[in-house]
């Protein structure tokens, strides 16, 4: 079991990634300092008065937060579908980060369909294995979920599955792979998440945050 | 050689052994000083048993069939078993009832970060004795425990089960819908709340707001005033509760550590009224909880208010490490 210290200041966990610029402006906009994380600095840790940022990979954000060891983080929601099972508040829905959750095969090919009808089964691709099974089941559809780590547009081009479950913002990853979008899933979007014991024993700080972030948002 | 064992349990050695005695032996002492008697069940039951007493533990239970085909199941928590001997031991007996244990329940869980199998829970049971007293009662031996314990910063979260349940009936949604929004309000996740209620017909913005704020309400006696602020006569019964209970916990003198919080859902079927959960700054999971059960024992048969609570004492011991350094009294 982890631990975390109460003390000091609040502990926020902030995405690396795709995530970042979208959360740095909004902690800007919520009157939050973040030009040490914009600097040059390879530090992961930037230490304020009242707010210490702590960045780490977005997938990451439930773990720490989970355990309290950040009181608060922001992360995308389809990091929180994935790892649904971890116990944290979700708050605020922050808006920005906007992408889709989409299947996807290859244009003008129907292995896909041909898969389903004569072998009973799909072969899926992804990076968000529960969440493409959630989907299948809900959908009364049989699949074998294979899940891969890195580029999964590779997956379908090379044979090893006949269509991907991931996450797509402009949509251009997939044109350059000669993939089209087949299905939506779902839409996703940043979330404003909290520790639960933080979100009883910070209360004050937890809330003062998330109503600085709507209210930056709004503006 | 390594024999391994399943996840989610664990050996204990003699240093952390010793630790936990000292930790067993300070709570157990709390529990008898006042006045509560220590009681041990056995860790298998009749599923049937356990089942009547909270349905939704079937789908976290150990269960298997004995020789004569007869299907047992290990207990999930004390509250259950304890309810089954008191029904079947104490019907007659004079009220109220104090009981206490120190017992390993288990939870057919996936083991992980803190999540056992097996773990140990230290406990009260108050039979027979109705809100507020009842409960101010439970409340005063739980903050003696936690002093004990050397959680001289530990907190009670003080909150009621019958809100959301009576507020929903009150906007009219039933049925899967009122589970659903039951199960996003324990959550927290106040989006999803959001989404799925203006999703429900006939159910206007305002009505969306009140359940929003009405779940991030939380912290002294003023939270009271901003929910009834907030208006509806579920709102207003559930206040008027907790009123009367902060009262007897202020009549105690037992009233500084609460805090009261209006968004508290425990998971546990069989609650009503007051609920409550316990919270060190120095862990971030809850060290434990209870609250008034008052329809617990009538499915045993006898009609009887009751209210408890249980440490997970695995939890307590880390926290009480984490606070050693402040210069609490440690182990």
């Amino acid at each position: 079991m982890s631990r975390a210290k109460a003390a000091g200041p609040l502990k926020v966990a902030v995405p690396r990634g795709a995530l970042l610029g979208e959360t740095l402006d909004a902690l800007d906009a919520a009157g939050i300092d973040t030009s040490e994380v914009r600097g040059e600095s390879r530090s992961l840790i930037f230490p304020g008065q009242n707010i210490t940022l702590v960045t780490m990979r977005p997938s990451d954000v439930p773990t720490y937060v989970e355990a309290g060891a950040a009181d608060v983080g922001i992360t995308g929601k389809d990091v929180l579908l994935e790892q649904s099972d971890r116990v944290v508040y979700e708050l605020l829905d922050l808006g920005f980060g906007r992408c889709r959750m989409v299947l996807a095969g290859r244009v003008g090919d129907e292995r896909l369909g041909e898969s389903e009808r004569r072998l009973g089964m799909m072969r899926i691709a992804t990076k968000y294995p529960r969440i493409a099974e959630r989907y299948f089941e809900g959908t009364g559809r049989q699949v074998e979920v294979i899940e891969v780590k890195g580029s999964v547009e590779l997956a379908p081009l090379i044979g090893l599955a006949d269509g991907i479950v991931d996450l797509v913002a402009t949509g251009r990853t997939l044109e350059e792979n000669d993939l089209e979008v087949r299905e939506e899933i779902l839409e996703c979007t940043a979330r404003f998440v909290a520790n639960r014991v933080a979100h009883k024993l910070r209360a004050r700080e937890v809330d003062g945050l998330a109503a600085k972030l709507r209210q930056g948002l709004a503006r | 050689m390594i024999h391994p064992i399943p996840p989610g349990t664990r050996d204990v050695l003699p240093d952390e052994m010793r630790e936990l005695r000292r930790l067993h032996l300070a709570l157990i002492g709390v529990f008898e000083e006042h006045g509560y008697g220590e009681v041990a069940t056995p860790a298998i039951e009749y599923d049937e048993v356990l089942a009547r007493g909270d349905g939704r533990t079937a789908d976290t239970a150990y269960r298997f069939f004995d020789g004569s085909g007869d299907l047992l199941a290990l207990r999930s928590d004390m509250t259950v078993p304890i309810a089954r001997l008191v029904a079947s031991r104490y019907a007659k007996a004079e009220m109220p009832l104090r009981l206490c244990y120190l017992a390993n329940a288990y939870r057919a869980v996936r083991p992980q970060r803190g999540q056992m199998r097996e773990f140990a829970q230290a406990g009260v049971e108050l039979i027979g004795a109705p809100a507020p007293e009842g409960t101010a009662e439970v409340v005063a031996v739980l903050e003696a425990a936690l002093d004990a314990a050397g959680l001289e910063r530990a907190v009670i979260g003080l909150g009621d089960a019958d809100l959301y349940r009576q507020l929903l009936a009150e906007f009219g949604i039933d049925g899967e819908a009122r589970n659903s929004i039951l199960a996003r309000l324990a959550a927290h996740d106040l989006v999803g709340l959001e989404t799925e209620l203006s999703d429900l017909e006939g159910v206007g913005d305002d009505q969306i707001a009140t359940c929003v704020a009405l779940s991030q309400l939380r912290g002294g006696k003023e939270v009271l005033s901003e929910a009834r602020a907030l208006g509806g006569a579920a709102v207003e019964r559930a206040t008027a509760r907790l009123g009367e209970t902060l009262q007897a916990l202020e009549a105690r003198g037992v009233a500084q550590r609460v805090q009261i919080d209006l968004g508290l859902l425990r998971d546990l079927g069989y609650y009503s009224g007051a609920i409550l959960e316990v919270y060190d700054p120095a862990l971030g999971h809850v060290l434990g909880g209870g609250g008034r059960y008052d329809g617990l024992l009538k499915r045993f048969g006898i009609d009887l208010p009751a209210a408890g609570f249980a440490l997970y004492m695995e939890r307590v011991h880390v926290a009480q490490m984490e606070e050693e350094p402040r210069g609490g009294e440690g182990p």
